[in-house]
């Protein structure tokens, strides 16, 4: 009798629990893949006061950036290890924004969203990445620009972020709304709600 | 046949064959199935000792009443599920399905509208069904496949399809490789290929077409563009795993 | 990424409806294109079926299966419509 083993669960004590090891980038998202000119891009991130703090596409490449080699996990189960990127972190767009909510949604070109708490985007956590592998980020994969919080479930790595709201509360994202995990941390295996 | 089972059946290889060097034919008996349509598909869900699970989308070759159902599965290199169903699955191996589903992608023999069929590689496998039933209901509709493919040797039923018997014509189209003496050279369906191997838009076909997305995509549009209605238009794309 | 077509869902609805909701039409609640849920583009495959209008891309219908629970979302869906075989359409106001 043949035995089913699905894609080999590593051994590896860099793979969070249930997860295989990919060296492919697979692509997965909810809808077309938007094309966004970067004239046309901007970022925002608004607070409760109803403040909007913008950047254009040259004053967000303007700003400090880093390299960035981190393992990713998706909740489909595989995982990449040493993906490197180069991004402005989350703490230097928040240096300026005054909050005293606990929670963000992120908010894509083309609708998608997705809920995180903000104390998880900041201490050199999280990242607004704009290259991948040293070239600029291709659309399938976020570009112009992304989240990568690799720490979580990369669901929570919005693709094509236009903006982040503050939110009083821990509100579901578009995943999230449907069944998935509000957190989704790989190595607890958060996936569900 | 719109009836369905509840819930998940279990299958019971009953016969195997290969059809090309990557892609089998499986004969699985299903206890409860209900029979179906043309062009329906099948979950299949495969469960590993560890509970994983992994559910992928087929389309049914066979039609009809009956409890045997016939798969035709393409070993995709980096698959999970189709390496195991075309390499290790032996007979009397049990998988659970899902099904018949889908009522859309289907042709019955009652249906009056000439029929153009366009496969993309094992996007053929729903169309087998198609001009299986088409032959066995002796019906007079017009029905033709035009089959696009890789090379010769890439082809699933070529000998079903090339019988003299067959109510359906099927034409052949190779992307990579031509056999020796093929009048067409290899290369993509182009908008002039469609003009001029399959059913006017005058003729008001319905046209079915099935492949990887990419196919699908560039074949409706280059239909429409023909002037076939969007409507009469009924696409299945097959993803990647 | 590359989308599926609406047939696809067939299978995650099975225990939903006591019919196939792929073969009924549907209006979109954003642009009000009336089809059959069959010719809907579906993407958000593994983690899920997203069915988006052909027309304007508006998310029709999400479905999430798990082991143990499916999670089931119309939100963009205005309504959809079920041909039966009834053959009497009148509608009586008494009993």
């Amino acid at each position: 009798m043949a035995v089913f083993g699905g894609r080999r669960r590593d051994d590896n004590p860099a793979l969070p629990p249930g997860q295989y090891l990919t060296e492919s980038f697979p692509v997965l998202s909810a809808g077309p893949t938007p094309s966004i000119n970067t004239e046309d891009w901007e970022f925002f991130i608004h607070t409760e006061a109803g403040q909007t703090h913008r950047w254009t596409w040259d004053q967000f490449i303007a700003l400090p950036s880093e390299d960035i080699s981190v393992d990713i996990h998706c909740v489909t189960s595989w995982s990449k290890l040493g993906t490197g990127w180069r991004g402005v972190s989350l703490d230097t767009l928040f240096a300026e924004v005054e909050t005293g909510f606990d929670f963000v949604m992120a908010h894509s070109y083309g609708g998608y969203t997705t809920n995180l708490p903000l104390g998880e985007l900041l201490n050199g956590r999280a990242w607004m990445a704009y290259e991948y592998d040293g070239d600029e980020l291709d659309p399938e994969h976020g570009g112009p620009a992304r989240l990568l919080v690799p720490h979580l479930y990369f669901w929570k790595s919005a693709k094509w972020v236009r903006g982040l709201v503050m939110q009083s509360e821990d509100n579901p994202g578009f995943w999230e709304e449907n069944g998935y995990n509000l957190h989704g941390d790989p190595w607890r295996e958060e996936r569900y709600a | 046949m719109t009836s369905r089972a509840i819930g998940w059946l279990t299958g019971n290889l009953a016969r195997a064959h290969p059809l090309t060097a990557s892609a089998r034919s499986i004969t699985f008996t299903v206890p409860g199935w209900p029979g179906n349509d043309a062009g329906q598909h099948v979950d299949v869900r495969l469960t590993a000792p560890d509970g994983y699970q992994a559910v992928r989308s087929y389309s049914i070759a066979s039609t009809g009443t009956g409890e045997e159902i016939e798969l035709a599965i393409d070993r995709l290199p980096d698959g999970e599920v189709s390496p195991f169903l075309v390499d290790d699955l032996e007979l009397g191996d049990t998988v659970e399905l899902r099904g018949p589903l889908g009522g859309w992608f289907v042709w019955r023999p009652e249906q009056t509208q000439p029929v153009q069929l366009i496969a993309g590689g094992s996007g053929v496998v729903p169309f087998i069904a198609m001009t299986r039933a088409h032959a066995s209901a002796g019906s007079s509709v017009p029905m033709q496949l035009l089959y696009s493919l890789r090379t010769p040797d890439d082809a699933l039923f070529r000998d079903e399809l090339s019988q003299p018997s067959a109510t359906a014509r099927t034409t052949w189209h190779y992307t990579r490789t031509v056999p020796s003496g093929w009048s067409h050279s290899a290369g993509r369906l182009t908008a002039d290929d469609l003009r001029n191997e399959t059913l006017p838009p005058e003729q008001v076909p319905l046209t079915y077409i099935c492949g990887p997305t990419g196919f699908v995509e560039t074949v409706s549009h280059a239909l429409t563009s023909l002037g076939h209605a969007a409507d009469n238009i009924r696409t299945e794309r097959f993803g990647g795993t | 990424m590359d989308h599926l077509d609406g047939n696809v869902l067939a299978g995650p609805s099975t225990d939903l409806f006591a019919f196939d909701p792929t073969t009924t039409q549907c209006q979109c609640q954003s642009c009000a294109d009336i089809a059959t849920l069959g010719q809907a583009m579906v993407y958000g495959q593994p983690m899920g079926f997203v069915a988006r209008c052909r027309k304007c891309d508006n998310i029709l219908i999400v479905i999430v299966e798990r082991a143990g629970q499916k999670s089931f979302n119309m939100r963009g869906l205005r309504w959809l419509r079920i041909a039966d075989h009834a053959r009497n359409d009148r509608i009586s106001a008494e009993d």
